[in-house]
């Protein structure tokens, strides 16, 4: 043997194989429910289709931002020979076309993505291994809702609030001052409807198991009171059927929040003998009845959750 | 080993001088069903057995103290912690193997015990390589990147216990772990359950209806029976008494035999021709037996000690359902 080998060691790691306790720091209290989110997301991304879908939600607000370019390219539009500016006028209205698109993506979203989010933990027992931990009820519903509030979010009023100042920047300060209510209702609108999407496809995913099943009970829950609302509307000639319609309620609250809600939407005027004997005024329902409506289902879907999220059912 | 010198040699296991587990008074109902009655006593040991008949209120038991049923009257302590008031702080101190199957569908396993540690409060870093240290302990160190959903039924039985004890809990419920397990899984499992006990750092109440797992794993049992504890035992002490006890089979004159032992202060008696029955004392020791056998030229063809198995505690606890809080101390 070399004289080199002689004093050769070698280190053999060890694994240690023993039970015991951690004594490291702690992960801050307040952040536990972004748990979940991180993790979901993992299994999110893995779908092709839903990244297909991401990746095109984002084409909305590009030409919105190429619109707004448009709108300050004084050479662009000599090449274009439209008035671009008489067209699409970037205001209030142009603002809230852009959140009723990327609103409706985003309900196409939360459909690809919410129905599995509870569902899953319900189908497998896992609610037991969540709350026998210092992790409570609430904090497992704001965790499974973060997945689709991020999600949305990134979508809706956060490009929002950049085109905003995109036309800002163009504009100048004083376009900004006058008009920053319209960034407070981008954010608001979208965040409405951010949470109620996500309240809504939590409270059918634990109720619905089935993920496909879910999903056609949250396209339902938008489609069919539309119907039923229309019914109401046309037997009784008013507009109050609404109330029950989603799109409608959402719609008034969009329409009051950009400052383009009408109450008075009509009227039916009958005629005898070439005199009107009735007529009668098509109103929608008043603004806050649209945001009273829209509490009520939010604090129904909090009250669904709440009887399924629980480490286990009781039968009494 | 009594409970104190118990709680002496393992101070990382109970701290203080109270119980692991206080039960004052505890009652659950559900709905207008009582559940548990009127529960009393304090837990000190490193293993806890929980036996009891199907329905007897195990699982509910367990359910309360991890504070998923609110108690209807009385409560209970966990290291001194309320778990009517200081239910966060205990659930941060424990850990719980579920009965039933309770996984996170499309996770790999080690994603799923990192999950469950990172909830407990670990950082992920610290999570991530807890949750490889666990897998390797439980056995599924090979398998740990396949998806739970490929797992047979031991394998989701480790993968339970592994998220139980990722972090490092100071009291462990064990709800059923050998369930659904073959021989040799099953006897890998108790083996686990016994090194975490011998650790020391970390005590352990062990939900069975399967006597052998208790006996093997635990040195203090309570019995429920009807929602109400009938009774209380301490294994280690039992063992230690019944070991007092001897039955003798012989060849040889036994008059002399008889003498010596008498003389050592041991109380004997001939039950039959050959048989013997011996009452040590303390400080007499089976191998003073055998040197007077050898001196008086006695042959002991056989001894046994007279044993209470659990298995007798167990049916006379349930032929005999004594009241709530009464639960008799058995060997006394």
């Amino acid at each position: 043997m070399a004289a080199s080998q002689k004093g050769w060691t070698t280190n053999v790691a060890v694994l240690e194989r023993a039970y015991k306790q951690y004594q490291g720091p702690q992960s801050p209290l307040w952040s536990r429910f972004l748990i979940i989110p991180r993790h979901a997301y993992r299994d999110v991304f893995r779908s092709k289709i839903f990244m297909a879908f991401f990746a095109l939600s984002f084409i909305w607000p590009l030409v919105c931002a190429i619109l707004i370019y448009l709108h300050h390219n004084v050479e662009a539009i000599a090449v274009l020979k439209i008035n671009v500016r008489a067209l699409l006028p970037i205001d209030a209205g142009f603002f809230q076309t852009y959140v009723i698109v990327q609103g409706t993506i985003g309900f196409f979203l939360a459909m690809l993505v919410g129905p599995q989010q509870v569902s899953r933990d319900l189908t497998n027992n896992a609610l037991p291994l969540y709350l026998c931990r210092p992790f409570t009820r609430s904090e497992y519903v704001v965790g499974k809702m973060s997945v689709v509030v991020i999600l949305l979010s990134a979508i809706t009023w956060a490009p929002g609030l950049i085109l905003f100042l995109l036309q800002s920047y163009l504009e100048g300060w004083s376009w900004f001052a006058d008009n920053i209510w319209i960034a407070s209702a981008i954010f608001l609108g979208s965040l409405v409807w951010i949470v109620l999407l996500a309240l809504m496809s939590q409270a059918i995913s634990a109720w619905v198991k089935w993920r496909l099943a879910a999903r056609a009970a949250l396209l339902g829950v938008f489609f069919i009171p539309t119907i039923f609302a229309e019914v109401i509307n046309g037997i009784f000639q008013t507009r109050w059927g609404h109330i029950f319609d989603l799109r409608a309620l959402i719609g008034n609250v969009w329409s009051g929040l950009f400052g383009t809600f009408v109450r008075q939407t009509g009227d039916i005027e009958e005629f005898r003998n070439g005199r009107v004997v009735r007529q009668v005024i098509m109103s929608e329902p008043p603004l806050w009845a649209s945001w009273f409506m829209l509490f009520l289902i939010c604090a129904f879907c909090l009250w669904l959750l709440s009887r399924k999220v629980r480490a286990y059912e009781v039968v009494k | 080993m009594t409970d104190s010198a118990a709680a002496v040699t393992n101070p990382q296991a109970n701290s203080g001088s109270s119980g692991v587990i206080t039960l004052d008074n505890l009652s659950v109902s559900f709905g207008r069903r009582p559940i548990l009655k009127n529960l009393r006593g304090e837990l000190r040991g490193r293993a806890i057995g929980l036996l009891g008949p199907n329905g007897a209120g195990k699982t509910t038991l367990i359910h309360t103290l991890l504070g998923f049923h609110p108690p209807t009257s009385g409560t209970a302590r966990i290291f001194d912690r309320d778990i009517r008031g200081d239910a966060a702080q205990i659930k941060s101190l424990i850990g719980y193997m579920p009965e039933r199957d309770s996984f996170i569908a499309k996770m790999s396993c080690v994603h799923f015990v990192r999950f469950m540690a990172e909830l407990s409060g670990l950082p992920p870093s610290a999570a991530l390589e807890r949750a490889h240290e666990a897998l390797f302990f439980v056995g599924l160190g090979e398998a740990r990147y396949r998806n739970l959903d490929t797992f047979s039924l031991g394998m989701k039985q480790l993968a339970k216990l592994a998220q139980a004890i990722v972090h490092g809990p100071r009291l462990i419920f064990l709800d059923e772990p050998t369930n659904g397990l073959d021989p040799p899984a099953r006897q890998r499992m108790i083996k686990m359950i016994r090194d975490i006990r011998d650790s020391g750092q970390a005590n352990i109440v062990l939900s069975s209806h399967l006597l052998r797992d208790v006996e093997e794993c635990c040195e203090e049992i309570l019995i429920l029976k009807d929602g109400r504890l009938v009774v209380y035992c301490n294994l280690e002490e039992e063992r230690k008494a019944n070991k007092k006890f001897l039955m003798l089979e012989t060849r040889g004159d036994l008059k002399e035999f008889v003498t010596a032992v008498n003389a050592l202060g041991c109380e004997c008696a001939v039950t039959s021709d050959h048989r013997l029955k011996i009452i040590l004392q303390a400080g007499a020791e089976i191998r003073d037996i055998y040197r007077l056998a050898a001196e008086s030229q006695v042959q002991i063809r056989r001894l046994t000690y007279k044993r209470d198995s659990l298995e007798d505690i167990f049916l006379k606890a349930m032929e005999n359902g004594s009241q709530a809080g009464d639960a008799p101390l058995l060997g006394s």
